[in-house]
């Protein structure tokens, strides 16, 4: 998993990494030859006496040096670089996938478990990668070097080395298998936190104006404390490989001498040998010391890459379909319908293992120049029935046609493109008015995004606002009231030329004169369009065209405003009630 | 959501958040927060030392061992039993070290993660005394970083800093100590490269410093962009703006990338050139050591020892110059962390009551609450109420209504003090509200807010956050009274069903049916309702029309509605219009007036007429 991730990742930079390894490989050998160079000089210089040896050997180490610290630095810059590019691409990635993903999808993994995965874990890969490129080709290169320098120095002494690789090994299997899980439960617990600071972010003042400020800090406690507890007992652990490799080593180099110490005596081995043979035990512990770090932090980086994983592999829910199918659906065109025609036909809705469909059977067709509004209950499925259309959800039966072709069969931009949606929940982002305007129309003049703020009823309060159009405002439009934040939906929405307008609930927030107002200025401007409306309130959708009274998922009745209120017990019920709630106006 | 999205988030987050403090200062403090385990800090110091001095002690005894094995070479007899003794006491030695290192991995383990403990602990209170006017903009995703990603920050590279930079140290004077004591000369020649590879180390830091206090920075904007975009992606697929949100975060990305490369080659830059200068170090005395032992003046025991101490000398300085560009990184975490709990907080209440534990309900009286001259913005430049004045007598309705904006939700906050009027004030019984406690005042509010917000956890919990610890009765009899019951009964779960992000599948009416089951069971002798029943269904509200008007008994309520029906029972009326009361007055007082009320009325209820009398012929 973490390296199949990581070898993807590296695949686009495989010249650099190429250059690395060699790199890499030359500073290794160049270290390697500096403790073979020492013993030289002892045994040419010293015990053979030849002095003159001495310094022309210590120049040839000089040149060594040399090259080495060249080789390192080229091979540290392009790690860097390959290392947080592999990062950069990741979060790229990540955030390309994310976009492709329905509202469910998201939602399966949560949104704040989404931006700690393309953060902090993320960080994971990039610090493992950066380990990786610096030392893991070092790391074997020192240590097979080591090894094959030691044997070629003594054959019978090496058998030391050889005895402690795989007590090594061992220890470092047993901490990282306990390593893994508690990596595990520790992004999790990251994801955790990170969420439950978010929440306590947006209800603020919730929990503020139910003075539960103390119960919220001992919930993130709570969290905290697991938290800490978990990263404790994997630092724990950490801290014990350390000292237990460290005496493992330490105790090779002293068998070294004890048994180099027999040899030499015995005459089988030559002095020089033995320092040789101490600066190579050194330069295998450096490499296993290496290949600690790595094997330290590669645990986590494997849960990370798992999560990163997780969401990369996703199949977005809705996608566009296959070019093969979008070929299919030009033939299914019927002619005779107007690209602004809707048709739901017996269309279903169910949540993956839910006991009850939101929606089932839902007919009904909406032509351009009409309104059809759309009333029921809380919790009925109106705003479900909406998510259709665009395709934030797709219908688990039945099929919904725009201008005659199955919108399963239409590349999502195109379908989206043809949509213009006023939201229920009022999503702003930050920037100024104009540029959130423009998010509905691009290429919007001043005068037209006037023009769609006074068909909003918002040119009064904009006007008023510190900079008109150029007023700064926060994400999700905190600083606005909400009716103000959905009329700027709204005027939004209507910067966008397009064949279906959708008001999901846009009206709730405003005051009924307002309400009203604006449906009047509507009227005339999306006169050619057709118009789906999600509402409340009896007054807002009487002059609709047709009315689908929806109850519990299912259509219990439509047709117009005095049609219903002739022939639908349950709308004359909600406008009995409306009206009861309205008596002696 | 154009490119220049990403500079606006650096520009307010300067604006709200104050620039880190300077880099000295956020040393000294992150030292300060070690005093609590000051205790631990001594003992790691202790086991370092212990270490370090059995660490540089064993290779002077292994040369002396070598030393042995080379006088037996020599001809002088091979004296197996003396290097028997002395390598059994080099074993003990490091093994000695590996139980020191692990005490000081430990503790240092323990005190950095009581440390990051107590770091996040102090970000999450901060969250609860920042003025609510920090969690507008792009802040959100910013704060979460600091809490996350630059505490993290912090916590890792301290545990490497304390685990390695004690020991470092003290490895360094400890192989300067034996080196001296072995050779005078060649520890002359080691310490030259000391100046080299310090000034090396400072060059290096100080460029790299910019670099990781970038990195941060961009790695908090790229997060505030993902969490603006992933709380509005149906937004940006309905405008089909995917490539402008990607270019946003592209940009952002890049940044974070380039700063981070920069940062990550620079400081690695140090390692490969200690190495070199220690190399140098090595080859001079390899090589002054050998002419040494062949002019008769030392040992090669010596010689080896030394140049194994030589490499235990150049190690630490290398390290050292390593951690150097670590504590960029961890200071360049750390100062955003400082300035964000460093933010200007709420005012501190001026009030000596302090909040009764469990319920606060009864502390607050249902007084006369007047509003006297009362005048806010939340720019001071851009008045939102102007001049506010009016009584509600207790055990009143006070119902606002007025066009959006005119300033209706200001009042509740106001009144709720998530904001401080700029001029006038309110009184509840004469006593100005600025002088109560804000917690005992927010307790004898019972609220439902405009934005119904439900967090991670059970339907029950959600209802129970009103009064924690309330029985299951009062919880089913607030949940019966508001309506939740006959839904929550439907799902699989009831009661227990688990409400995933951000209040997962339930509709927006059905979140503002639990807000209101919830402030049902809380009480309070003051009620505000703001809109809370905006996205509930007629005919449910007509269904708990009766609970909501018990609710409102005995209490003075604020109710801010579109619905007429809700303001019709009303005891006063205050009309607002850009900021202003422009009518006040009963609905019959304010119908008869045929001004502003009256309008709102007629346009409310256009299209009803005709509606009514449908209904009535179709009886």
């Amino acid at each position: 998993m973490l390296f199949a991730l990581i070898r993807r990742a590296l695949a686009a930079h495989r010249g650099a990494v190429a250059a690395i390894i060699g790199l890499q490989l030359l500073q290794t050998t160049a270290n390697l030859l500096l403790p073979t160079l020492n013993a030289a000089i002892i045994d040419q210089g010293i015990v053979a006496g030849d002095t003159p040896a001495i310094p022309r050997l210590g120049a040839v180490m000089a040149a060594v040096a040399a090259v080495q610290v060249v080789t390192a630095l080229a091979a540290g810059y392009l790690g860097a670089v390959v290392a947080m590019r592999v990062a950069r691409d990741l979060r790229s990635d990540l955030f390309a996938t994310v976009q492709t993903f329905s509202s469910q999808d998201i939602a399966g993994f949560g949104a704040s478990s989404l931006v700690t995965r393309a953060t902090n874990d993320v960080v994971q890969i990039q610090n493992l990668t950066l380990l990786v490129l610096t030392m893991l080709v070092a790391a074997p290169a020192s240590f097979v070097g080591g090894i094959v320098l030691a044997v070629h120095q003594d054959v019978a002494l090496s058998g030391i080395v050889v005895a402690v690789i795989p007590l090594l090994a061992a220890i470092m299997f047993l901490i990282v298998r306990r390593l893994i899980p508690l990596y595990r439960a520790g992004q999790q617990l990251i994801d955790r936190a990170g969420r439950t600071l978010r929440e306590q972010i947006i209800g603020a003042n919730v929990i503020r104006s139910f003075v539960r400020q103390e119960h919220e800090m001992r919930r993130f406690g709570a969290v905290n404390r697991d938290l800490t507890r978990n990263n404790l007992d994997s630092a724990l652990l950490v801290a014990g490989m350390n000292p237990l490799i460290m005496i493992v080593v330490n105790l090779s180099s002293v068998a070294v001498v004890w048994f180099g110490g027999h040899r030499i005596a015995a005459g089988q081995m030559k002095v020089g040998t033995l320092a040789a043979f101490i600066a190579y035990i050194l330069q295998i512990m450096i490499a296993i010391v290496m290949a600690m770090y790595v094997f330290t932090t590669a645990p986590r980086a494997a849960v990370c890459a798992e999560r990163i994983r997780a969401v990369l592999d996703t199949e977005p829910s809705i996608a566009d379909p296959r070019t093969a199918v979008v070929g299919a659906a030009v033939r299914t065109v019927e002619p005779r319908a107007a690209a602004g025609t809707v048709e739901f036909r017996d269309v279903g809705f169910a949540y993956p293992g839910a006991e009850k469909p939101v929606l089932s059977g839902i007919s009904f067709t909406a032509r351009p120049g009409t309104t059809t509004a759309v009333i029921g209950a809380t919790g009925s499925g109106k705003t479900t029935l909406v998510n259709l259309l665009p395709r934030f959800l797709d219908p688990t039966h039945g099929t919904v046609f725009l201008g005659g072709a199955d919108i399963a069969t239409l590349p999502l931009d195109q379908l989206r493109g043809r949509i213009s949606l006023v939201p229920q929940h009022s999503h702003l982002f930050g920037g100024t008015v104009a540029r959130n305007l423009r998010v509905g129309g691009p290429d919007a003049t001043d005068a037209e995004l006037w023009e769609a703020l006074e068909a909003a009823q918002a040119d009064v309060f904009v006007r008023e606002l510190d900079g008109g159009l150029d007023a700064p405002l926060s994400q999700g439009g905190g600083n606005l009231s909400g009716g103000q934040r959905q009329r700027l939906c709204i005027a939004r929405a209507l910067l966008r030329h397009a064949d279906v307008y959708l008001f999901d609930d846009s009206f709730s927030a405003l005051d009924y004169g307002t309400d009203h107002r604006l449906r009047r200025a509507l009227q005339p401007l999306l006169a050619d369009a057709t118009v789906l409306v999600v509402a409340e309130r009896v007054a807002s959708i009487a002059d609709a065209d047709t009315i689908l009274v929806l109850e519990e998922g299912r259509v219990s009745a439509q047709g117009s405003h005095d049609a219903l209120l002739a022939g639908s017990p349950a709308y004359r019920d909600i406008a009995a009630s409306q009206l009861i709630l309205a008596d002696s106006l | 959501m154009t490119a220049d999205g990403a500079a606006d988030t650096a520009e307010t987050d300067t604006a709200v958040t104050p620039p880190p403090p300077p880099r000295r200062r956020t040393a000294a403090r992150l030292l300060g927060l070690l005093r609590p385990v000051r205790l631990r800090m001594a003992g790691v110091v202790a086991a370092t030392c212990g270490f370090a001095a059995l660490n540089v002690a064993a290779p002077k005894y292994l040369g002396d061992a070598t030393d042995i094995v080379v006088r037996g070479v020599m001809g002088r007899g091979f004296d197996e039993a003396h290097l028997g003794r002395l390598l059994l006491a080099v074993s003990l030695m490091y093994l000695g070290a590996s139980v020191f290192s692990w005490i000081q991995g430990a503790l240092t383990a323990t005190a950095v993660q009581r440390l990051s403990y107590g770091l996040r602990a102090a970000v999450e209170r901060k969250v609860h005394v920042l003025p609510s006017a920090h969690f507008e903009g792009q802040h959100r995703g910013d704060v979460l970083s600091r809490a996350t990603n630059d505490v993290d920050n912090v916590s890792q590279s301290l545990n490497q800093l304390l685990n390695q930079l004690i020991m470092s140290v003290l490895m360094l004077t400890g192989a300067l100590t034996m080196m001296i004591w072995l050779s005078p000369l060649l520890a002359l020649i080691a310490l030259v490269s000391v100046p080299v590879s310090t000034l090396v180390t400072v060059l290096v830091a100080r460029r790299s410093q910019a670099h990781f206090g970038e990195q941060w920075s961009s790695t908090g904007a790229v997060q505030a962009h993902l969490e603006e975009f992933f709380s509005g992606h149906e937004v940006v697929k309905a405008f089909g703006r995917q490539e402008a949100a990607a270019t946003v975060f592209r940009a952002g990305n890049e940044r974070l990338y380039r700063a981070a490369s920069s940062a990550q080659y620079l400081s690695g830059m140090v390692q490969p050139l200690m190495l070199f200068v220690a190399n140098l170090n090595y080859i001079a005395v390899a090589v002054i050591g050998a002419l040494q032992v062949a002019a008769g003046t030392m040992s090669i025991g010596g010689v080896q020892a030394f140049i194994q101490f030589s490499r235990l000398f150049s190690q630490p300085m290398g390290q050292i110059g390593g951690m150097l560009t670590l504590i960029q990184s961890c200071l360049a975490s750390a100062g955003r962390v400082f300035a964000l709990l460093d933010a200007d907080e709420i005012p501190a209440d001026t009030g000596e009551v302090a909040v009764p534990a469990g319920t606060g309900n009864a502390a607050l009286p249902a007084g006369r609450i007047r509003f006297e001259g009362v005048s806010f913005g939340y720019r001071p430049d851009a008045p939102v109420v102007r001049d506010l004045s009016f009584t509600a007598e207790p055990g009143q309705t006070v119902a606002i209504v007025g066009h959006t904006g005119a300033g209706k939700t200001t009042v509740v906050n106001l009144l709720m003090r998530f904001y401080e009027p700029d001029a006038g004030r309110i009184t509840i019984d004469g006593v100005d509200i600025a002088e109560l406690p804000r917690d005992v005042l927010r307790a004898g509010i019972g609220t439902v807010l405009q934005d119904a917000w439900l967090f991670t956890g059970t339907i029950r919990d959600n209802i129970e956050y009103g009064r924690p610890g309330a029985p299951d009765a009062d919880i089913i009899a607030a949940a019966q009274a508001s309506h939740v019951d006959p839904f929550v009964r439907a799902l699989p779960d009831g009661y227990a069903t688990v409400l995933g992000n951000d209040g997962g599948s339930l509709s927006r009416g059905q979140r503002q049916l639990i807000s209101i089951a919830r402030t049902h069971l809380a009480g309070g002798s003051i009620l505000v309702l703001d809109e809370a029943t905006s996205s509930v269904d007629s005919r449910t509200e007509l269904q708990i029309r009766e609970a909501m008007a018990r609710l409102r008994e005995d209490r003075t309520s604020f109710v801010i509605a579109h619905r007429l029906s809700t303001v019709r029972d009303a005891d006063l009326i205050l009309v607002m219009d850009q900021g202003r009361i422009v009518e006040q007055g009963t609905h019959q007082e304010l119908t008869g007036r045929g001004g502003h009320y009256a309008a709102l009325c007629r346009a409310q209820f256009a299209g009803l007429p005709a509606a009514a009398d449908a209904l009535e012929s179709g009886r």
